[in-house]
């Protein structure tokens, strides 16, 4: 979990990852170069984070970048965010395929989303850091 | 689970459990690999590549599937387009015919792919025996219907100038079908593509390639090579060729909201149309006045509230926000969690079981994390909560507890869609506060109103913002009546003659039956 998202404490950041999950982005990485990520919603896979190649998919102006994981950006659609905003999303890695169009996190498997509450201070400070862009 | 030696009758042990797929005695047989259906033949894969195929019932291997790649779809892309021009000239007797032989084809074997679709997908068999095909069926009789009654408008602009209007095929299209009904959703896209005139190339869910091709080998003879093509491999790699293809017409998909703006990211640059549905949370809601007699009316509301658990929730419009109306509240709920204590979950190829396997293990890590995120959200847990761990054959498949849990509508698992058979009961204290909480939510794409006030049902129907609204009832799918989301739920509708256009383009002829010249030159 190394990252910093401005000024907040690493743990508060909105989105982190396991060691599982920076580990296969910088195999990833290395292999095609840089990827981002964007929280999918809805059907079948919607809770897991699709993986594209950097631009690959088309970021809109509503959309909110939540922080970066490993060094590559971690979007979610601005709707979404306002339902999810009061957990924090982890990235890890998980056995079996991706489903959709996205990058697997490694050979038979896929990057999926974990989820915890934020507290009630933690929200407070991510709310003066607000809003994410 | 099927034993192999057990005394085996018409696909069956004793014990009344289909045998499974191709062991001694099943119904269905199982080669060791199946290769790409395009052009009417069983084509390998470029790359000579296959993947391995799981059954969720098992959650081991029983198959391989051609792990294909985008040469595989430009194949598919040639046969198409090589097909396209007779089918699209083909009358609409003979395109009918085609859809009726499909549909009598699908009805000759239907309890054979039952049994396929539930090991495939480990949905219960009792559901794919009397819902999936025959629903399937109808479909294909449906759009065989409709193709006939299909009419170009003429208008007479004025005496002598007539403009006409004829539905002409788009050409090739694209689709990309869902893991949750491998085969009914396969035919809600096929049907209306062919009988439109289009041909098309399919790519059904990574996890779910079989049972389609298995519709392939009964359906092999009947529909005209090219017109119907599948292939099979990751999203990632063949979807993404398929979707952003320059050589099709238009673009078919169901999945998770991302893919879908994906979808319509590459239709866009493609300049092509596209139809995307992309799932739900739906409300299902309860007004006390159900409870005003205890009769086979409450029966009804009761199991209309516990269709949470069809298809183990994999439902884009499962049921899994249920609002009841505070006042009865604990009643209600005493018979709903009695109900749902009692559902049988097992192999899903018992014709007695209820419940059976998630689709993937990715699918079970997701839906207990969900119970998690409640739990931690403060949502109490009024039943279930937990992977149910089977034994024998299934002791590794993907199953999950039925589960309840009472919330308020901000949680994450009000908002989002799990996928599993996990409902979220919440309660409300009048109708404006039913119709509040009920659009309460990024999606529009199902919903359930339950009353015996048929002003009521009919105000809230007209209320809810979503593409369904089923009164008193729910998870019907008949042809006929119109699929589709509101908000972002998807754009397009399904299941309904409307389809028709949705797959056609409109040509105009403008015709002056006047020998005047215009006279500005």
């Amino acid at each position: 979990m190394d990252e910093v998202y401005r000024g907040v404490p690493v743990t508060m950041s909105r989105v982190v990852g396991t060691p599982a999950a920076l580990d296969a982005i910088g195999r990833v990485v290395a292999e095609r170069g840089p990827i981002m990520f964007f929280q999918s919603g809805g059907c079948c896979d919607g809770s897991l984070p699709m993986c594209f190649g950097e631009g690959e998919f088309v970021i809109g102006g509503h959309d909110v970048r939540l922080g970066t994981v490993g060094g590559c950006p971690f979007w979610i659609d601005h709707r979404q965010f306002e339902a999810w905003k009061h957990t924090q999303l982890i990235l890890d890695v998980g056995a079996g395929d991706p489903e959709g169009f996205s990058i697997a996190a490694g050979e038979g498997h896929h990057f999926l989303t974990r989820s915890r509450v934020f507290t009630g201070d933690e929200l407070s400070v991510l709310e003066e850091a607000q809003p994410p862009s | 689970m099927a034993v192999v030696e057990d005394v085996v009758r018409d696909g069956k042990t004793s014990g009344g459990a289909f045998v499974a797929p191709g062991r001694a005695g099943s119904l269905v047989d199982v080669k060791p690999r199946y290769e790409n259906f395009i052009g009417g033949r069983w084509v390998p894969p470029a790359k000579g590549q296959y993947m391995q195929n799981i059954s969720p019932v098992t959650g081991h291997p029983f198959t391989e599937v051609a792990r294909s790649t985008a040469e595989d779809v430009e194949l598919a892309l040639d046969a198409a387009h090589a097909a396209k021009d007779a089918w699209g000239e083909s009358s609409l007797a003979e395109r009918a015919a085609v859809l009726n032989a499909v549909a009598d084809a699908i009805e000759a074997n239907l309890t054979m792919l039952a049994v396929a679709e539930s090991w495939e997908n480990g949905k219960p068999v009792r559901e794919t025996l009397a819902a999936d095909i025959p629903l399937a069926v109808d479909h294909f009789r449906y759009f065989a219907g409709a193709t006939r009654s299909l009419e170009g408008r003429s208008t007479e602009i004025d005496k002598d100038t007539v403009a006409y209007h004829f539905h002409e095929p788009l050409g090739v299209v694209g689709q990309i079908i869902p893991f949750n009904f491998p085969l009914l959703m396969a035919a809600w896209k096929i049907a209306p593509a062919l009988a439109a005139g289009n041909c098309t190339v399919v790519k059904p869910a990574s996890p779910t390639p079989w049972s389609i091709l298995k519709l392939a080998e009964v359906i092999a003879d009947i529909v005209p090579p090219g017109v119907l093509n599948i292939v099979t491999g990751p999203g990632g790699e063949i979807g993404k060729a398929l979707a952003s293809s320059p050589r099709i017409a238009k673009i078919g998909f169901t999945g998770e909201t991302t893919t879908g703006r994906l979808i319509m990211q590459y239709a866009a640059e493609n300049l092509i149309p596209s139809t995307v549905e992309l799932g739900g949370k739906s409300p299902n809601i309860f007004f006390s006045d159900v409870m005003d007699q205890d009769d086979r009316f409450l029966d009804k509301a009761i199991e209309g509230l516990v269709l949470y658990a069809f298809n183990k929730g994999e439902v884009c419009t499962c049921p899994s926000r249920a609002l009841v109306q505070e006042s009865m509240y604990d009643r209600f709920m005493e018979r709903c969690l009695d109900r749902i204590g009692r559902i049988t979950q097992g192999d899903p190829l018992d014709p007695t079981t209820m419940l059976g396997a998630q689709n993937s293990a990715q699918q079970l890590e997701k839906i207990t994390g969900y119970v998690d995120i409640g739990v931690q959200e403060g949502a109490e847990v009024l039943i279930g909560g937990e992977r149910t761990l089977l034994d024998g054959d299934l002791v590794d498949g993907y199953y999950f507890e039925p589960t309840v849990m009472k919330g308020h509508n901000d949680m994450r698992i009000f908002q989002e869609e799990i996928f599993g058979p996990v409902l979220a009961v919440t309660t409300f204290t009048d109708e404006a506060d039913a119709v509040r909480i009920a659009n309460d939510t990024l999606y529009g794409l199902g919903a359930g109103v339950w009353t015996r006030n048929g002003n009521l049902a009919y105000r809230m129907g007209r209320a809810i913002k979503a593409g369904r609204v089923w009164t008193n009832c729910y998870h019907l799918y008949p042809a006929g009546a119109a699929f589709g989301g509101y908000k972002i739920s998807g754009v397009g509708r399904e299941n309904h003659l409307m389809m028709l256009d949705h797959y056609s383009q409109v040509k105009n002829l403008l015709v002056s039956y006047s020998d005047e010249p215009l006279g500005f030159f």
